[in-house]
């Protein structure tokens, strides 16, 4: 590679200027206040941490993580999420701590990046974790604040969608004998290939009533109804059980009065291998990809450690800022005071005072009435003048 | 009235060039508004009032990345394209148009060499291969007449898409190894799929039920 450039930054690293921050400073205290009131607490945990621990127990892959070395000579890795570290702060710093444990975090997180546009390999993310409760409820809860973190931020149009990993799982071993056929039918899943799906379901030696099956699962997605249909496709066994919590869920969410921007999505899939039970992903109007991501794992903590079920989300606050709206109207407003060095305790003393009055106040030493005249007070509210001349 | 039953507007990206009379023809039997102005205009962006619809034409290679990043809700493109591409994006429909394959095609009297070289439009298509076949090739990407380079000793192998096989034999290659069959797709993008639900099912409804061979 040539060498860089003065202003070139490394490949997804991105500048946030102080409109763009503000907002986003602005969000993050609407979700914190928000989270809050929901008894979730705030952790920070490290920004290196090392390969062998969070880095293998995490659900990023191995080779979209930073790695370095330390000095002892240890991989470590640039948190590639904050799920990890927290699963190992409750297992061990926190390990005498009862569950259920509620906790949340604003913080930046890193994922090496292929060339592209829009792909950041440094990103912001508020999210929380609710460890410890294996109930329905606690999937609940995780959506219907997800929900409300939402609205908070004020995106006008979202949808979350809602799925279940187990009710692809089950259909698949209802209908396929051999793993890895059901292991390929996953992958297309997994990759979004409908046709891929149709195409090997056309292939394989199954009874016309399970290609049936399978490719019901292809259309199941949408209101409450989804879910009667989605019981008569998945008999008793493990898709079954899926489906029935899936429709507990959705009481649950009756009763937080969230239902209207959800969408069930029987099969949806993220992150193969990771989630357990109920996930879910949000998007939101005129967006083209997903505004935050969750779900329940709950093999994770056991990896420290300390088994415990557990559920969360994370929201991507550079796509939040993306479908909020613009702060512009909201900037405090800024008075100049420009002083000339005779007056200069009077003018400093006048500039605290309005600070202690909530004004922003930018002073200024002047050399005489040229400068003063010179100034076109451009970006201020008000500009004070302190000098001689001015008696 | 409007072609879809709900408030939703739906922007589709429509490929330029090989397949798109085919495309634009199913479209119409599909019963959509299809104005003259898609067909002979230089626009690039053609609106459909009166059916809450928007075109976008688009060079085939783009119409996944427009509808990866959203910019179009749906799109209708080669395989060729999406296995090239890789781009994230929900593959709906074999609208079973476009046909063609994709073969590794050369000279007839060519002899194997130490490193072989493989001329193509297609080098992620082309090494994903070759790959899986065992053997290690160097891939030349080319842009247009792939045809040229075994002729011109640029490669040793060509990997491009065939449909009749007549441009093959008219420059004196053959058809070697059958990677596979490509037709044209439905794609739509992840969070459309989501949000426009209506929209998105209504449209792939529509094609579902004129699909060849899918009454």
């Amino acid at each position: 590679m040539a060498k860089p450039l003065g202003f070139e930054k490394p490949l997804g690293m991105r500048d946030i200027l102080p409109e763009s921050l503000a907002k986003q400073r602005h969000l993050e205290w609407a979700l914190r206040h928000c989270i809050e009131r929901w008894g979730y607490e705030e952790i920070s945990t490290p920004s290196l941490e090392y390969y062998d621990t969070v880095g293998m127990a995490s659900a990023t892959l191995t080779d979209r993580m930073f790695r370095l070395l330390d000095k002892q000579g240890h991989t470590v890795v640039l948190r590639p999420d904050m799920t990890t570290p927290i699963a190992r702060v409750v297992s061990s710093l926190y390990k005498d701590v009862p569950l259920p444990i509620r906790l949340f975090y604003q913080a930046n997180v890193f994922r090496a990046q292929e060339k592209e546009a829009g792909r950041n390999a440094e990103f912001f993310q508020t999210g929380i974790e609710l460890i410890g409760d294996g109930s329905v409820d606690a999937d609940a809860e995780a959506i219907a604040l997800a929900v409300f973190c939402l609205r908070a931020a004020g995106v006008e149009t979202f949808r979350i969608a809602i799925g279940h990993v187990d009710f692809v799982d089950g259909l698949l071993e209802d209908v396929i004998a051999e793993e890895e056929v059901r292991q390929q039918f996953r992958q297309y899943l997994h990759e979004r290939d409908f046709v891929g799906f149709r195409q090997l379901l056309e292939t394989v030696a199954i009874d016309s009533e399970g290609k049936k099956r399978l490719d019901a699962l292809l259309r199941l997605r949408g209101g409450k109804s989804k879910i009667a249909e989605a019981r008569e496709l998945a008999g008793d066994g493990k898709a079954g059980r899926a489906v029935e919590t899936i429709a507990s869920l959705w009481e649950a969410l009756e009763a937080y009065g969230v239902t209207d921007d959800l969408l069930l999505d029987f099969n949806l899939i993220i992150n193969l291998n990771y989630y357990t039970g109920v996930v879910f992903e949000g998007y939101a109007a005129d967006l083209g990809s997903p505004l935050l991501g969750g779900g329940r794992y709950d093999q994770l903590l056991a990896q420290f450690g300390r088994s415990a079920p557990a559920t969360g989300f994370a929201i991507k606050m550079d796509r939040l800022l993306t479908v909020t709206p613009s702060l512009r109207d909201q900037e405090p407003k800024r008075i100049l005071l420009l002083y000339t060095e005779a007056r200069r305790s009077e003018a400093l003393a006048k500039a605290q005072q309005l600070r202690a009055d909530s004004q922003v106040v930018v002073t200024r030493l002047v050399a005489g009435k040229a400068e003063i005249m010179a100034e076109s007070g451009q970006g201020y509210s008000k500009v004070i003048c302190m000098t001689e001349q001015e008696e | 009235m409007a072609f879809f039953a709900n408030e939703q507007k739906l922007t589709i990206a429509m490929p330029k060039g090989r397949i798109f009379e085919e495309a634009v023809h199913f479209l119409q039997q599909a019963g959509l508004e299809v104005t003259a102005e898609l067909q002979d205009s230089r626009k690039l962006v053609i609106p459909v009032e009166n059916a809450r619809l928007e075109f976008i034409l688009a060079k085939p290679t783009d119409v996944p990345t427009y509808v990866e990043y959203g910019v179009a809700d749906v799109g209708v493109v080669g395989k060729d394209v999406l296995l090239e591409e890789e781009r994230d994006v929900y593959e709906l429909l074999d609208l079973q148009i476009g046909y063609c394959r994709m073969m590794v095609a050369g000279l007839p009297d060519w002899k194997p060499t130490e490193a072989l070289r493989v001329a193509t439009k297609y080098p992620k298509i082309a090494s994903r291969y070759f790959r899986e076949q065992g053997q290690q090739v160097e891939v030349i990407k080319l842009n247009g007449s792939v045809e040229l380079a075994p002729m011109i000793g640029l490669a040793d192998r060509i990997v491009d898409i065939v449909s009749t096989g007549r441009t093959l034999k008219e420059n004196g290659l053959v058809e070697l190894e059958h990677i596979c069959e490509i037709t044209t797709r439905l794609i739509a993008n992840r969070a459309s799929y989501r949000m426009k639900s209506e929209a998105v099912d209504e449209i792939a409804g529509k094609f579902l039920e004129v699909i060849p061979g899918k009454k």
